[in-house]
């Protein structure tokens, strides 16, 4: 389904930014389930370090909206043994860089144990973590970690463009009984969207949203590079070039009939995400494209991601390395 | 510079001096954080200067110690100079770490200071590492681990206690409780009453001090470095003090009230050192004055050098991310370079222009 055609099924819209959008989630899940509870460090009364938790201390109270010790290990630990005794924890991990300190429950727990106890433990966990550089954050706080859940087997990964696509995502994250990663990259939380006010929207997980048509090349982006892609196919069709922007908001399950379709029609294919560029999410994408179209591309595939580094603090510094719209206007020349 | 003696007028008069280097330098910082010129983020040390100064104080220049996000300080104390320091926080060529690392990850290997730390609780397992090399090479050496109230609650602080103490160590926990980690006061994440008793778990020394008189904690830690260098292990030291800023600069700091920041103020460990150091007639309050301007002309100077020094080249995006780096990351580098330091626009594409089949379809 295209976006647009989602957006008119959904008619009823309010145009709210991506961190409200999560947080518009998050209070609808916690009113629709008791048994919902969001955990994380300082999401309380100071609302989450980047202010998408906040207020929800105040309409839901402090056994609902819980402030942990700042024992990544121990809570991740302690939601995963939640999750399989009946409650349905939501874990708001600060930074994803992070994970380094929770690794362990994640990889070992939490994806695994559905699996190993032959079906017989429920896995019903969300984690939602900020990621990306642009915010002079440095190397410890500024990752694009979102490749490693992605690649784990056992754990479901998502990764909103759009406000839309960050309430729908998270609802769908919630209710599902399996380990969800919700990865929100910080520099969008301003950006604004239309979004569906229906409390029963939800965007089900490994479904991609066609952002803009078009005929010549193939965009898939992620996060914060839809919304730059999206304006660089603007300015290429004043040049006549129509590139088809395509958000798979979800990365594991990945919509992989959506992008093969379109590359089918375009012949022409550029991945942008700002993960790095080896080993990662671009080389997934890449391979599912040629393993089921690779008779329809016209030219060699283009990847759009940070080189292999970390993100550098000073600014000229960050900006060398971070992806961006322009990038993404490069490639398509490239090939087009 | 490194240990002094707090036991003579001529240590006490320098322990003061690096206070107030400190609070001038935080201070400085925060106004620049203010006007937008450091980027990212700054955690200030201003109301805990006596926990960072009394505790180098009592090491010698060899010593390592391994800090936190909120690092300023311990680079005063261990005796980091404040203009390569600006130089970093303001990302610049000449700073400590090249601009890569800002506020949160400033360091000085040589000057054995292993780094500001952006992950809580990371320091003190980096600290029982450096006391395992001293230990394993027979060093005269320690190392110190500084960690929030906060950072007790990470279980890799309680894994490098217990790894210390059980090889014996030469390793020093210094825990800065400044009753909060971040929003969230240390009550809430605590059900110890001192978090120096924790140290009870690993049968070493745990003592708790007052983090807001220099002295006191420099004899702590001249007591646990005495007994690091016997052979004995490490000791816990709980030092309790107070942030007087927010969390970071721009929090808006809804957990607490004026009335107990005020209450903490009334305690400053700069004013009370201060007056000891009159009572006792080793300062008058017009010497006092002179090193508080001359400080802050010297902080001055270093804002001035951070600002007109030169930022990185962006090819040095691409440098030290290995001893030896490979060609994924090299073939950046040298766009970067071949483009005269401008960003070049296809260094991101891993296929080569030439090679591309591009161009025919349309
Ligand atoms: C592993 C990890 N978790 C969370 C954070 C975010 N964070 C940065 S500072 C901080 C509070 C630390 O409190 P404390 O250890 O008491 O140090 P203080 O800031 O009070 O000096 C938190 C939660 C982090 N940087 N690293
Ligand atoms: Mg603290």
């Amino acid at each position: 389904m295209t976006a647009q055609a989602e957006r008119e099924l959904e008619t009823e819209t309010e145009t709210m930014t991506v961190r409200e959008a999560v947080r518009q989630a998050l209070r609808e899940e916690l009113e629709r389930d008791e048994d919902v509870y969001i955990m994380g460090e300082d999401v309380g009364l100071f609302g989450g370090v980047l202010e998408v938790t906040s207020g929800l201390y105040d309409e839901f109270g402090g056994e609902r909206v819980r402030d942990t010790p700042i024992s990544e290990a121990g809570f991740m630990g302690a939601a995963t043994g939640a999750a399989a005794t009946g409650t349905r924890p939501v874990v708001e991990l600060m930074f994803s860089d992070f994970a380094g300190v929770s690794m362990e429950q994640i990889m070992n727990q939490m994806a695994k144990m559905r699996y190993m106890f032959g079906g017989k433990a429920e896995m019903p966990v969300t984690v939602r973590t900020t990621e990306g550089g642009g915010m002079g954050a440095a190397s410890q706080h500024s990752g694009t970690i979102h490749t490693w859940m992605a690649h784990f087997p056992g754990l479901m990964a998502v990764a909103p463009g759009t406000a839309a696509s960050a309430k729908g995502l998270t609802k769908a994250a919630i209710r599902s009984d399996d380990p969800v990663f919700v990865f929100e990259n910080k520099m969008i939380y301003e950006q604004e969207g239309a979004v569906p006010t229906d409390d029963e929207f939800t965007i089900p997980l490994g479904e991609a949203a066609i952002e803009r048509e078009g005929e010549d090349v193939t965009v898939v982006a992620t996060q914060r590079l839809v919304g730059e892609s999206l304006q660089t196919a603007e300015s290429l069709a004043e040049a006549g070039v129509e590139a088809e922007v395509i958000d798979p908001r979800s990365l594991y399950p990945l919509d992989t009939e959506t992008i093969v379709e379109s590359v089918r029609k375009t012949g022409r294919l550029i991945v942008a995400d700002e993960s790095p560029l080896s080993y990662g999410t671009h080389a997934e994408i890449v391979a599912r494209v040629q393993e089921e179209a690779f008779f329809s591309l016209d030219a060699p595939i283009q990847r759009v991601g940070t080189p292999d580094t970390h993100m550098p603090f000073s600014t000229p510094l960050e900006q060398e390395v971070l992806p961006d719209g322009d990038d993404v206007r490069e490639a398509i020349e490239r090939v087009t | 510079m490194g240990g002094l003696d707090i036991e003579t007028e001529e240590g006490r008069r320098e322990a003061l001096r690096r206070m107030l280097t400190i609070r001038a330098f935080d201070s400085e910082a925060g106004d620049r954080f203010a006007d937008g010129e450091i980027p990212g983020f700054v955690h200030l040390y201003i109301g805990e200067e006596a926990v960072g100064v009394g505790t180098c104080a009592s090491l010698e220049d060899e010593d390592y110690i391994a800090s936190t996000h909120r690092g300023h300080g311990h680079c005063i104390a261990k005796g980091l100079d404040p203009k390569y320091m600006m130089a970093e926080l303001y990302g610049k060529a000449e700073g400590y770490c090249n601009g890569k690392g800002g506020s949160m990850h400033i360091a000085d290997v040589d000057a054995g200071m292993l780094g500001a730390n952006g992950i809580v609780g990371a320091g003190p397992p980096l600290a029982t590492g450096a006391a395992l090399s001293i230990d394993y090479q027979d060093r005269d050496q320690v190392a110190v681990g500084f960690l929030g109230d906060g950072a007790v609650a990470q279980g890799q602080v309680h894994e490098a206690m217990n790894l210390a103490a059980t090889w014996d160590l030469p390793a020093i926990f210094v825990i800065e409780n400044n009753h909060y980690g971040e929003g969230t006061p240390v009550e809430e994440q605590h059900n110890v009453d001192n978090l120096s008793d924790t140290a009870q778990a690993y049968d070493i020394p745990g003592l708790t001090v007052d983090g807001m008189d220099v002295t006191a904690v420099a004899e702590a830690v001249g007591e646990a470095r005495a007994r690091a260098r016997a052979g004995d292990g490490p000791s816990l030291i709980e030092a309790e003090t107070y942030r007087y800023r927010g969390h970071y600069e721009g929090d808006e700091e809804p957990y607490r009230d004026e009335d107990e920041i005020e209450r903490w103020k009334a305690r400053d460990p700069i004013d009370s050192f201060k007056e000891r150091l009159i009572d006792r007639g080793e300062l008058t309050a017009e010497e006092f004055d002179e090193l508080e301007h001359e400080i802050e002309a010297e902080i001055e100077a270093a804002v001035e050098y951070a600002q007109s020094a030169e930022p990185p080249a962006p090819h040095e995006a691409y440098e030290d991310m290995f001893a030896e780096t490979p060609p994924e990351i090299e073939r950046f580098a040298t766009a970067a370079r071949t483009d005269g330091g401008e960003r070049i626009e296809d260094s991101r594409s891993t296929s080569d222009r030439s090679r591309s089949e591009g161009g025919e379809r349309r």
